[in-house]
Parts: structure tokens; sequence; C-alpha cells
């Protein structure tokens, strides 16, 4: 045997990739946007968006289904991930914005009173015109695109070094990854956090430089991007996982004493996947959010991180197309059933309004996927696979 | 001859109750070592001392040459450093392959980002191939290690540990759960272990001890109360009144 291709160790990522590829040109060709307008621009928005959520349930897998770390706050690095994009692209809309307004004045604006005018359009909404310290980098896409890794990677590296160090595992990890995305939350909330409280950041979807292109074009832009990064982020974790590491990470998963008595540093292990995993998660809110159009602190509530693992759960951990059957598809029929376009059914006494119902219903799929099919969807494939070779 | 393992006065108590006490301890570089003890004598502790997962409260543990503090270091750290452990249950990753489970055990580079780039060398393979022979799992390499019988996961455990390459092996009752068939092997295993090794066997069973054929240390309430070859600690009196309860 010995060294065999990522594909041949792994044949469901050829699998992935190509249907990923098929999906994602079918899609172009339907948009408006590039082809034959039969699929909508608001529907390739939700398309996209959920390319995202399949990327950062990826992530959610390779720290949970193969590590056995159950974080209940990776959604908090999706979410500085969209707030530090975000950052840039209000800034620079806001800045065009006040430059055309500031045009039709006798004396050309100094660079002054463009800063006033930005600081007042950004912040009047929480009482101020200041633009705060943290916003220093925001007229720099790069110094933004780069704080999407470091801000999030930097939050993931010293929480974890923290929780790891002082060997916080099971339950306890969990509650500790959820006091820190509750934390953060709670701070957003605050009008004085620099980042509009809970008005959070809106006009995302505007990017700057672009806004001659209709939306119908800068969502499939973002489609494909997003389709890209799921595709680079999947090849990613299943080379993390093929290999000799992605042995030692499941041996942790599976009995970390008797790992680290073979000599493994597991704390740094855990470090390096709850950091990778971090960055991945930040990749994948920013490329969700300018689709969003709107990111406030909300996003980040606990309940979202708890809304990951759900999707992990049903679409089948440790296998990764199984966080992406997962995500995908709990976050489209969500989307259908809150969206007010699943029918009510009227049973005379009462009518089972789908807006009110569906958190019912997910939670009793979640029930009867745990108790009935504990590999989840994805563990339907094993069965297929094992019939194919008897 | 040199001691690789030293133990001096060590001394540790949980909630008052004093589980090793005063206790000291050497063990030469290519010695085999049975330690045998009624229940809560300090046996599963002292060895827990030893690997780094409980700080004494008072006392020295060297080890190799040129000498090592293990109180400094962590449980990964004194792994490295040469000492493997096989624990009472066998602990083998179940959901992975018996050639994966040697693979890991291989004394490699085990920091993370060195793992993340290993690639398999045919030195590896042969490695991982003649360790299987030895302990007799050739034609089970590519099987899931959970679908082993309880013997053979012992045995795939020793391999690992063998594949450590450790100067000093500790072996927490190995003939637990064993037929006769399987505890010859596990005795040829260890002493053949022995011969470029110190292994060290914490065993209740008198039989397998006798198999060993090997010096012994009695432990009793955590301290060492008899040492020397088996009939002689056996013929000590009181080895007889705590252990073999007369």
């Amino acid at each position: 045997m010995q060294q065999r291709s990522l594909f041949a160790r792994q044949p469901s990522v050829l699998i992935f990739i190509s249907l990923l590829a098929v999906f994602t040109i079918v899609i172009t060709v339907l948009s408006e946007g590039f082809g034959l307008g039969l699929v909508s621009t608001s529907f390739i928005k939700i398309l996209g968006k959920t390319l995202c959520l399949c990327l950062i349930a990826i992530a959610m897998d390779l720290v949970w289904g193969y590590c056995g770390i159950l974080s209940l706050g990776h959604f908090a690095f999706f979410g500085l991930g969209g707030y530090m994009i975000g950052m840039w692209l209000m800034y620079e809309r806001t800045k065009d914005i006040v430059i055309t307004s500031l045009a039709g004045a006798e004396l050309p604006a100094t660079a002054e009173e463009i800063r006033e005018g930005i600081g007042t359009q950004i912040f009047g909404v929480v009482g101020g015109a200041e633009i705060p310290l943290v916003w220093y980098f925001a007229d720099s896409l790069f110094a933004q695109l780069a704080l999407v890794v470091l801000v999030p990677g930097l939050l993931a590296l010293v929480f974890g070094w923290l929780a790891f160090r002082s060997r916080v595992t099971g339950v306890y990890l969990s509650i500790l990854t959820q006091a820190m995305t509750l934390a953060l939350s709670l701070y957003l909330f605050q009008n004085d956090s620099g980042l509009r409280g809970n008005n959070g950041l809106s006009g995302l979807q505007n990017i700057p430089g672009l806004t001659h292109l209709p939306q119908s074009v800068v969502s499939v832009w973002f489609f494909l991007a997003s389709a890209f990064a799921l595709g680079a982020g999947y090849l990613l974790a299943a080379w993390v996982v093929s290999g000799k590491f992605g042995n030692v990470i499941r041996a942790i998963r599976d009995d970390e004493t008797r790992i680290r008595f073979m000599g493994y540093p597991v704390e740094a292990y855990k470090l390096v996947v709850f950091t990778l995993t971090a960055v991945i998660a930040a990749i994948a809110g920013a490329l969700y959010y300018p689709q969003a159009g709107i990111i406030n602190p909300a996003e980040i509530a606990p309940i979202a991180s708890i809304y990951l693992a759900v999707w992990v759960a049903i679409g089948g951990r440790g296998r990764l197309y199984g966080a992406v059957i997962g995500a995908a598809t709990v976050s489209l029929l969500s989307s259908w059933f809150t969206g007010g376009q699943a029918p009510s059914i009227p049973l005379g006494f009462y009518t089972i309004n789908w807006v009110d119902w569906w958190q019912v219903l997910l939670g009793l799929g979640f029930v009867l996927v745990t108790l009935f099919m504990p590999k989840g969807i994805g563990g339907l494939f094993d069965r297929l696979v094992r019939k194919d070779a008897a | 001859m040199s001691s690789l393992l030293e133990v001096t006065s060590i001394s540790v108590s949980f909630d008052g109750f004093k589980a090793i006490n005063n206790l000291s301890f050497d063990i030469g570089e290519k010695e085999l070592r049975a330690i045998i003890g009624p229940n809560g004598a300090g046996k599963t502790t002292f060895m827990d001392i030893v690997t780094g997962k409980t700080r004494p409260d008072e006392g020295r543990v060297r080890f190799g040459e040129p000498q090592m503090d293990l109180l400094r270091l962590s449980e990964s750290q004194i792994a490295r450093a040469g000492v493997g452990r096989k624990f009472q249950r066998p602990t083998v990753f179940e959901a992975q392959s018996v050639r994966d489970n040697l693979m890991m055990a291989l004394s490699n580079d085990r920091l993370p980002f060195a793992v993340l780039g290993y690639r398999v060398t045919a030195k590896d393979s042969e490695r991982v191939a003649a360790l299987a022979a030895e302990i007799g799992l050739s034609a089970e390499l590519d099987r899931i290690a959970g679908e082993l019988s309880h013997g053979q996961k012992q045995w795939l455990e020793i391999g690992m540990l063998l594949a450590q390459e450790p100067k000093l092996l500790l072996v927490d009752e190995p003939a637990a759960g064993m037929t006769l068939g399987e505890r010859e092997h596990t005795t040829d295993l260890l002493r053949r272990a022995a011969e470029t090794r110190a292994v060290v066997v914490v065993e209740h069973d008198m039989e397998f001890v006798r198999r060993l054929d090997c010096k012994v240390t009695v432990l009793h309430e955590g301290s060492v109360l008899a040492e020397g070859s088996l009939d002689h600690v056996t013929a000590n009196s009181e080895v007889i009144d705590v252990y073999l309860g007369r």
C-alpha cells in the first residue's frame, strides 16, 4: 500500500468535488446574472450562503467529528470573519457616498471633512461621530482580509491555549465555548463596542468599486467564490484527516489518555485543530455576510453554534460529506419553513403554522436521527456501499 | 550495573490516605522485574508517578543517562524520553486498523506539524511488518483493531509499546483475562522485550510471575516489603502474612 494519493485514500473526495463543480456550473448557467435567468438572484444568494454554511460545517466536523472537541462556539469565529470584511465594505461604501454628497460644495472637501462625514453616517445611529480605533484599517481591503484570518485565529489560539492547557474537556469545554460566544455577542450588543451595537453592519451586499454591477451579477460572483472556498476547504480537511495526523486526532477523540502516554502532546494537537477550524469558519463568515447584506450580534448568539452541532450530527459525524449534507439539508429546509413558503396545515381546532413549528420539527428530527441513525444521514451511504460489495 | 530508573523516597497521599509511603525502587538497563502486592498496595499509583500522571508530594524520580528529572516533565514528554506504559485494560484504537495503530506508535517525531507532513517510508513499513510478525498479527494488519480478540488486543498493545522503542516498559496486569496459550505467548513477548530494555510487570497472578522467572518486588501499603527471587520473597514471613493471607 503505502503512498497512495488523497483521492485513492478518500474516494468520497473526488465524488464530492465533481458534484460540487457540476452543481456550480449548472446554477451559474441558470442564473439571472450569467445565464438563462431561471434561478432568481435571491435564490442564488440563498445557495451561496448555504455553501458557506457547509464550509463551517466541515470545520465543525473536523474539530468535533474527528478530534472530539464539541465546540459550541464556532459561530463566534464565523461572525467575527463577517465583521472584519463588513467593516471594509461599510467604510468604503460610506466614503463613496460622502464624497459624492460633498462634491457639490464650492470648496473641495478636505480629508478631515470626509472622515467626519463617514463618522456621522456610520456611527450616528449609536450616538457618535468619531470613528473608533478598531476601524483603523477599515479603508484597506488587504488589511481587513488579513484581519478576517488573524482576529478569529488569535482568539481561538488564546482561548484554546488556556482551555486545553488546563485539561478542560468534554461537556465543560462545550460550556466554556458557549460562554465565549455569549460574551462576544453581549459585548458587540453594546453601543460603545465600536461596531454599532445591535444595529450591526449593513449594506454589505454593495461592493465598493463594483456598485455599477447589478446584484444579479455580484451574487453569482459570490456564489462562485463560496463554491470555490467550499471545495478548497473540503480538500484541505480531507488531506488533514487522511494521513497520520488524522489518525492521531481520531485517537485523541477515542482515548486521549492513551495517546498522551504514547508521547503525543495532545494539547498541541487540539490547539492546531481548534485554531485551523476557527480560521476556516472565519473565511466562511467573510463570504457569507456580503451575501446576507447585514450582520449583527444576534448572529453569534449561543444558539447559532448549537445549530451547527445539530447539522453535523444529523449529517453524520466523522465523514466530511456528512457535514455538508447536514448543513445543506437543514439550512435549506429551515429557510423554506421559516420563509413562509411552507403551507400551513389546518387541523380544524388548530392550524400548524410552520414558521412557529419548524423548531419543533427540527428538534424532533434531531431526536429521531440520534436514536435511529446514530451515524446520521451520511451513515446511509455505508449501507449502499456494503450492499454493492456483497 | 548503573540504574536506568531511580525512584528515591517518594510519598503521595490522596485525601489523607497514604497511597505511596517513602518508596524507593531501582531498575537496571536490561532487566525484567515483577511487582506484586495486594490490592491497594500502591502498584498502579507507582506507575502513575513514573509516567507523570500523578505528582508525588515528596521524593525524586530520575531516569536515563544523562539523568533526567521525570517530575519536571509532562506525560507526553516522559513517553518521548523512553518510558512506555501498558494499561490494565487493553487500550488500542479500536476504530483504526492494526497497521495504523502500529504506525502511530513508531518512534517518529510526534509534534503536530511534523506529523502533518509525515509520509510513510519503506523503513517504517518494514518495521511495522516486523512488529506484526513478532506479536503474531501479520495476517490482521488491515483489520480494524476493534474486531480483534481480547488476547490479540493485548498483543497489539504490547507491539505498539515495542514500536515506541522505550528504554523502560511498564506493564500493568498483562495476563488478565487471557487463556493459557495466550499467557505463554505473552510471557515470551515480555522476556524477549527485556533482552533489550528494562521491563516492569505488575501482576496479581503468581503462576504468571513464576513463569517470568525474574526478580520480584513486593509492595505493601505503599512501600517495599521484600525484594528478591520469587522463592525468596514467598518464603518471607511478612509477605506470607500480608499477601498470601495466612
